[in-house]
């Protein structure tokens, strides 16, 4: 049967796209290309989460070498949301990617653009599905090659610092997760996840896993931007074209946080994690400050994907946060603030890119009067920022909610003040969007009034709508959390 | 069609007017329509719950789950239906008054205030039908947000300034304290159901509770208890039928409704006597009082010194809830109906005066009670029943409140009950004495009342304050059923 | 068993820091890449010393052969070694491109070129 092989097709697809598009050398067949392996992407995401939800973790041998010997892929409740993220925004970002990136980069590099967007796409669903620590790296290393490349592309010529700087900052941390792996290795004799997990607790010596530990969170949390270590991204957000903003928003970082969930809870344990290395007060206390820091940072840009880029910072430490406590509950808000806040910040990336086009910018001297000259962008933005917020009856409010009584119901009452006082910095940044499009006029050289095409606003509005119905319903992605939770914690150990 | 889907009708009906209004944008009459249709039906389906409350029937519907076991649920009980009888009928009567005031002032953006105006209605209904604490909170959140284009309706930096403090209490309030107040109850109760006798006895300690009304007394922004109050003043920019109908009744009553229905039927009054946490509060609710009528007694801008009032006024419902005794509860309640209607009565005028007079200021008002009878004879009869003076609908809730500090044996309270008497008529009689009693000065040339629309609003609302006063049986019959159960 | 006993991880420590050093304190972004190379470097020592047994061979199943060397960290390295060439070319791809649109590959003089545009 076909989706037995759902594990390995779900990479597959898109990486067997890529080198195809290149070949056909055109910017349309390319489009269509990825578009169609996006669907199909989406659509072995969507049967492998349904699978896992009735019957447990798939385990797919590459080859049929049986792991640990062979690199096994292995589904289960949490890989396979995350999974079903990142190929739903692809799905999303490829309608609008048509004209806004022939608006962005050149004709004549437009099949490029997509045979990256591929490449990208396929390292990060590697990432997802993969069980094996090694091939992980690999993983990460396309997507992040992809990644610069796609960042590069961007109009201002700040695109290729960014994108060397997030070169520099990625290498570094892939380098560091790898060489966290390789003590492991040494340690365990394995690079299977679960067999790595089930012989940690034979390892007479723990000094090289408490190192491993730590090479790894800072590799990782170099990727996912873990403050202090977000250098890189405000400028590769705030430059890069306007859909791969959208895109990598709502995936990679994400994709990246995943992979800290999977080593702490899946391999090490939360006892070993938790209780043995005093890592919930170091993650918490990081979160924290990103909370503030980048939050206040945002509140002074003057750029709107500046602006965004920062709240991304923020609203990862809000993620780190749930991780922090170290509980389920705190990991169900963790894996829900995932997918919630990346459907969030990849509607607002995205609307951001409508406007960029309108407008022609999206300095806030050019957001000013949008209001009245884009109304309906306008409008969704402002929802999108409520998400941000956590106003209720958007999806950000429901993983907030979570956050806060996994802290309260652990009895960590500052860690909650702190999740809602941050909240207000929220109101702060996404309230100087709304004084500066309904209070000020447009520029006096500002386009006539009027929408971005379709192809651009329908998806940004789609994207919108799921933030307010996954405000509305909150408890299938909180469910869903709560099972890709037990699916984290309970791997063998 | 049954009770609850009558419920889930009141709902629905200002948003399906929020969405015809907007289809209808292009054309003023026909959207005014939709608007006067709206709150006609609304007034009509909210009273045709009445005889199943008064019955005893607590109509109750599931619209959607929202968080896993938590759905968004409306339940009909009497002090909802109350606020939402107020607040429809309000609606009915300021629909009129709105479309005299945006036509006779030439007002922009006519479509988003209705559309907006609308939806504030909607969302106190929702908050009033609210059936648990999520879904409260739902609608107390998009009551704020809905607002906001409302208070800073003319777009101008005074406008910007005020809608910052407007928004920055009201979500800071609500997100700092209120969630994790609601959020705490949830994981202590593990429910938010609203239930008589409440959901929190025997769950919480006297500390933990002491900490919890804290969060949601101070929490509940719109109630304005200082020293959050700073918003309702903020909010005075904002066009008379706003002020009139959002910030003295939908808003603010949304507001000592929520401390109500915490109180009553979160905490329960007999669980929150017996762990004795809430004394505190009748001290800072009595606080607020007399000092915002001090603030009131200087104010010289007509619509900041109603705005104070409407701080202190709110505190008298605050506080009756405080005392805990079923008298003081049935106070509140009634407050919270009288003040509505005395309070809507003087905003009207207020309005009225600037359209027809472009008069602001207390000190301007000599002798503008002959050019315009109507207008301060309601604003005289409004201001009467602020003060408590039969026959006026405010006697009899300061009666009741009166009653229940005397049983709770609160000298503070009743203390703080005269003094304020004293300083309600003395920031209140002045206006009135200087409109009737002071000559116009010399070369004064307006003589003019408002737009008929506008004065037949508030003459219906001044003979409100009377029937209120001569006919309580429906709204005491319903306060009773709240306090005892 | 000491100092000399880890010595492959005394050298990987110090190649480490070498190239990390050189990636922050050097302000010329081809530089940088040098360091960046000699930082992944590191890793390649890290797994592949440990995998040499003395006196061992490769894996061939035949007489005589007792003690295998492990293969397969040197499998891994390949590739890592190929991830760091793609990575490195790439890299100075950039820095070509940065050279034609700044005019300069040091650090500080793009900083005030950015500087500038504000």
């Amino acid at each position: 049967m076909l989706s037995q092989h759902f594990p390995i097709l779900l990479v597959v697809v898109p990486l067997i796209a890529s080198p195809v598009i290149v070949m056909a050398r055109s910017g349309f067949l390319g489009w269509v290309a990825s578009l169609a392996a996006s669907a199909a992407a989406f659509a072995m995401s969507v049967a492998l989460l349904v699978a896992t939800t009735e019957s447990g973790a798939i385990s797919y041998a590459i080859g049929s070498w049986p792991p640990p010997w062979g690199i096994e892929y292995r589904v289960d409740a949490a890989n396979a949301l995350v999974a079903l993220l990142v190929s739903a925004i692809a799905l999303v970002v490829l309608p609008y990617a048509r004209r806004s990136v022939s608006a962005e980069i050149g004709q004549e590099r437009l099949y490029l653009f997509y045979a990256l967007l591929m490449l990208c796409l396929a390292g990060l669903l590697g990432i997802a599905v993969t069980g094996d620590a090694f091939n992980l790296f690999v993983f990460l290393e396309i997507s992040s090659l992809a990644t610069y490349v796609l960042i590069a592309l961007g109009r201002n010529r700040r695109a290729l610092t960014a994108a060397y700087q997030y070169l520099i900052l990625g290498t570094i941390g892939a380098t560091l997760y790898v060489t966290g792996v390789g003590l492991l290795y040494l340690a365990t004799g394995t690079l299977n996840l679960a067999d790595m997990a089930a012989r940690l607790a034979d390892v007479p010596d723990k000094r090289p896993l408490v190192a491993g530990l730590a090479f790894i969170t800072a590799g990782v949390g170099l990727k996912l931007a873990l403050f202090p270590l977000h250098a890189w991204l405000p400028n590769a957000y705030a430059y890069a074209p306007s859909a791969v903003s959208a895109f990598l928003a709502a995936t990679a970082t994400k994709v990246a946080v995943y992979v800290l969930m999977r080593v702490y809870f899946s391999v090490y344990g939360v006892d070993a994690v938790f209780r043995d290395m005093p890592l919930g007060p170091v993650l918490a206390v990081l979160s924290v400050a990103a909370l503030f820091i980048a939050s206040a940072a945002a509140i002074v840009q003057k750029d709107l994907k500046r602006l965004l880029a920062y709240s991304s910072v923020a609203q990862i430490g809000y993620i780190t946060l749930g991780i922090s406590l170290g509980s389920a509950p705190g990991l169900t808000a963790a894996v829900a603030h995932l997918v919630n806040h990346g459907i969030t910040k990849g509607a607002l990336f995205l609307l951001a890119g409508a406007i960029a086009l309108r407008a022609g910018g999206t300095g806030f001297d050019r957001v000013a009067g949008l209001g009245r000259t884009m109304p309906l962008t306008a409008f969704a933005f402002v929802l999108g920022g409520l998400s941000l917020i956590g106003v209720p009856g958007t999806a950000g409010f429901a993983s907030k909610w979570a956050l806060v009584a996994a802290a309260i119901g652990a009895g960590h009452w500052w860690i909650a003040a702190a999740v809602l006082l941050s909240s207000l910095l929220a109101v702060a940044y996404v309230w100087k969007f709304v004084e500066c499009a309904y209070f000020r006029g447009p520029p006096g050289d500002a386009p006539d009034p009027g929408e971005a095409p379709a192809d651009m606003t329908i998806p940004a509005f789609a994207l919108t709508a799921a933030v307010i119905a996954a405000g509305l319903f909150a408890w299938p992605v909180l469910e869903a959390s709560a099972r890709a939770a037990e699916a984290l914690m309970g791997a063998p150990r | 069609m049954t009770n609850a889907q009558f419920a889930a009708a009141a709902l629905a009906i200002p948003f399906a007017g929020v969405v015809l209004m907007v289809l209808a944008r292009r054309r003023p009459d026909v959207r005014e329509a939709m608007a006067f249709g709206a709150a006609a039906m609304l007034f009509f389906v909210v009273v045709s719950l009445a005889p199943a409350i008064l019955a005893g029937e607590r109509p109750s519907v599931t619209l959607f789950e929202m968080l896993p076991g938590l759905p968004v649920v409306l339940t009909v009980e009497p002090l909802g239906w109350l606020f939402a009888a107020v607040a429809s009928t309000l609606w009915v009567v300021s629909t009129p008054y709105s479309i005299g005031y945006l036509r006779g002032n030439g007002e922009a953006n006519q479509t988003r205030f209705y559309v907006c105006f609308a939806g504030s209605i909607g969302a106190a209904i929702g908050i009033a039908f609210a059936g648990n604490l999520l879904t409260l909170f739902l609608f107390y959140e998009a009551l704020t947000l809905v607002t906001y284009p409302l208070v800073t309706h003319h777009g101008t930096d005074e406008a910007r300034r005020a809608g910052r403090v407007y928004l920055g209490v009201l979500i800071g309030t609500s997100v700092v304290f209120l969630l994790p107040a609601i959020i705490a109850t949830w994981v202590f109760a593990g429910t938010l159901d609203f239930r008589p006798g409440g959901i929190l006895g025997g769950r919480i300690g006297p500390t933990a509770a002491g900490v919890l009304l804290a969060l949601f007394m101070f929490g509940i922004g719109k109630a304005a208890l200082m020293p959050f109050h700073r918003w309702l003043p903020a909010a005075m920019v904002a066009p008379t039928p706003v002020s009139a109908l959002l910030h003295a009744v939908a808003v603010v009553k949304a507001g000592v409704f929520c401390v109500v229905k915490v109180v009553v039927y979160v905490f329960g009054v007999d669980t929150l006597a017996a762990l004795g946490g809430a004394a505190w509060l009748t001290l800072v609710a009595g606080f607020t009082l007399i000092a915002a009528s001090a603030v009131a007694l200087r104010a010289d801008n007509l619509k900041r010194r109603l705005a104070y009032s409407t701080v202190s006024q709110l505190a008298y419902v605050t506080m009756a809830v405080s005392l805990l005794t079923p008298a003081a509860v049935m106070g509140a309640a009634l407050h919270l109906v009288a003040h509505a209607f005395g309070k809507i009565t003087l905003f009207f005028a207020a309005g009225s005066i600037y359209t027809a007079a472009h008069k602001t200021e207390v000190s301007q008002l000599d002798g503008i009670g002959r050019m315009m009878p109507w207008t301060m004879g309601a604003f005289a009869v409004g201001a009467f029943s602020m003060i408590g003076l039969p026959p006026l609908a405010g006697f009899v809730s300061k009666w009741y409140i009166l009653t229940g500090a005397m049983t709770a044996e609160s000298w503070t309270a009743v203390g703080v009950l005269a003094a304020s008497t004293l300083l309600n008529a003395a920031y209140f009689v002045p206006i009135v004495y200087r409109a009737f009693f002071v000559a116009p000065p010399a070369g004064d040339v307006h003589g003019r009342e408002a737009p008929l629309a506008m004065v037949m609003a508030q003459v219906v609302t001044a003979a409100a304050c009377v029937a209120l006063f001569l006919f309580p049986g429906l709204a005491i019959a319903l306060a009773k059923s709240l306090a005892g159960g | 068993m000491s100092f000399f006993g880890h010595f492959s991880y005394w050298a990987t420590v110090f190649i480490l820091m070498t190239g990390l050093y050189i990636v922050i304190a050097r302000g010329n972004l081809v530089k940088k890449l040098v360091g960046l190379g000699i930082f992944q470097t590191s890793v390649y020592l890290l797994y592949v010393a440990p995998g040499k047994l003395i006196g061992g061979t490769a894996p061939i199943v035949g007489e005589g052969f007792t003690v295998y060397s492990n293969p397969l960290p040197h499998v891994l390295i390949l590739t890592a070694i190929v991830v760091g060439v793609a990575t490195l070319a790439l890299g100075l791809a950039l820095v070509v491109r940065i050279r034609e649109a700044y005019g300069t590959v040091e650090e500080d003089e793009l900083l005030e070129a950015d500087a500038k545009d504000d």
